[in-house]
């Protein structure tokens, strides 16, 4: 089970959360060609270990939470809002 | 080979069963290969096997980092079935079927291959509509398909839960050829047949790295040292990601966990395969009697093969839906695979652009049906180094020009499909 700490509501059961996948990749500028837009779409690290995601908070506040989540351990090190940059650990 | 027969197992029994050998060698890695399969499980295996059959290539090593058949050939709710509905899926898929029809005589290993029937239920006009469009597509592709009335779903499985006030079932589209095999016999079947025609099964071999130059595969880093190969193919399920990138690729796919669960045994109730239509939950009886049971994805990024107790809950609540005696039952064991999610749902067996280098995975959660036709068709596209027609849409590429296989229409979602 995870235990999500939305930055506005505290923590929260992940049934409230949606998940909405990696949160370091970011939308290209409108002519930075097909490649750059395929990639944006559709090629992802899928790191084995920390993973920088976004949860959207749909049973509460309907904000987007980013997450620092450990994809082998299920741990959670740190979460903030859509702008915090979350550190990975070394 | 010690071919096996029920001659042989009378004569062994009188035996005292003292004269059985092992049944695939354990040899030390050569410092080179033909091809180099990275992966042991169902596909990698079937994969050395059919080169070493169909294409007469017999200088192959499988690398497997553990054990055989521990990761998601051992982890699945062993359905094999071929009802698809896009043309580029239905097609592959019955290849399968149809290997699977003749594998057992074609490995000499009892897979418990077992055609009890695969019946999709549904519950609203509109998606028996859609399961009409789906069983004639099959039929078009030469698949057997029948829609089924609600009298008929009910005369097949009468423990379902017909009348249910948010889910009644309207009816069923039955593929009878599709059933269940032995997940276990499946890896361990493969892995003999393809050591008998000479394929190298290295065990406890792990990949640490894959060497690349100018462009070309000259071979893998391993636990065991190097090992040079001409040609190396990829089918490690849902850890294709980090060992793709070991060569630089960067791949359309998510790892992501699907649990499954098995009830305590119980007397016969249900002699096919039943699956809920208005979720996604599919269930069987194993031979031992405890129902094998499964449903979505945990639906976010995990390599953990354990999955948390909210789709726990999810699965078993569309399961009593559907069969409300499961609310009685108790589960003996739970566990998790972790699937290779690509971004339309269907799975990539292909040339990769580093030349030398083959992929097989993206296989979501419909692997091991896939097991005797992905092995088919990737020891085709690794031995003639271009794909056969059959997986020739299964490409990295589709993705970039837009030619996607989104059987359920979900959009690049991994988790949602």
């Amino acid at each position: 089970m995870h235990r999500i700490t939305c930055p506005w509501c505290g923590p929260r059961d992940e049934i409230e959360f949606h998940y909405r996948g990696d949160a370091t990749v970011s939308r290209p500028p409108a002519g930075a060609g097909a490649a750059a837009f395929y990639d944006y779409i559709y090629t992802r690290g899928n790191p084995l270990g920390w993973h920088l995601e976004w949860w959207a908070h749909a049973g509460g506040c309907r904000q987007w939470v980013k997450v620092l989540r450990n994809t082998a351990t299920h741990e959670i090190k740190a979460t903030g809002k859509a702008w915090d940059a979350l550190n990975k650990p070394k | 080979m010690n071919r096996y027969s029920v001659f042989r197992l009378l004569a062994e029994g009188l035996g005292g069963h003292a004269g059985w050998r092992r049944a695939w060698r354990d040899p030390a890695p050569k410092a080179s290969y033909d091809v180099v399969i990275v992966g042991g499980g169902g596909h990698g295996l079937a994969s050395a096997y059919y080169l070493a059959k169909e294409h007469g290539v017999t200088n192959v090593a499988v690398l497997e980092r553990g054990a055989l058949g521990l990761g998601n050939t051992g982890r699945n709710t062993t359905i094999v079935r071929s009802n698809y509905l896009l043309p580029e899926n239905n097609r592959f898929y019955e290849k399968s079927l149809r290997l699977w029809e003749g594998l057992e005589q074609d490995l000499n290993f009892n897979v418990m291959m077992s055609q009890r029937g695969v019946l999709n239920l549904c519950h609203s006009d509109s998606q028996r509509d859609q399961f009409a469009r789906r069983g004639n597509s099959m039929r078009l592709a030469g698949i057997d398909a029948e829609l089924l009335d609600r009298e008929q779903v009910r005369a097949m499985v009468p423990i379902l839960d017909f009348d249910n006030a948010r889910f009644p079932i309207y009816g069923g589209l039955l593929q009878r050829r599709g059933g269940t095999a032995r997940h276990d016999a499946v890896a361990w079947g493969f892995a003999r047949a393809a050591d008998s025609r000479g394929v190298d099964i290295i065990q406890n071999c792990e990949v640490t790295g894959i060497r690349v130059e100018s462009g070309r595969v000259l071979g893998v880093d391993t636990a065991r040292g190097y090992i040079a190969a001409g040609k190396v193919g990829i089918a490690v399920a849902g850890h294709t990601s980090h060992v793709a990138a070991m060569a630089g690729l960067r791949l359309p796919v998510e790892s992501h966990i699907l649990q499954a669960f098995v009830t305590e045994g119980l007397k016969p109730v249900l002699d096919c395969v039943v699956t809920f239509g208005a979720g996604h939950f599919y269930i069987s009886q194993s031979d031992k009697g405890g129902l094998v049971f499964g449903g979505g994805l945990d639906g976010y990024n995990s390599y953990a093969r354990r999955g948390t107790l909210p789709t726990v809950e999810h699965v078993w609540s569309e399961g009593v839906a559907m069969i409300p005696l499961l609310s009685r039952l108790r589960v003996l064991r739970q566990w998790a695979g972790v699937m290779d999610m690509t971004f339309d749902g269907s799975p990539l067996i292909c040339k990769t652009p580093v030349q030398g280098l083959y992929l097989n995975g993206g296989w979501c959660y419909g692997g091991f049906k896939a097991t005797p036709g992905s092995g088919w068709c990737f020891a085709h596209t690794i031995a003639r180094d271009e794909p056969h027609e059959l997986n020739a849409a299964m490409t990295i590429e589709r993705f970039r020009d837009g030619a996607m296989i989104d059987e359920k229409g979900a959009g690049p979602f991994p988790w949602l499909h």
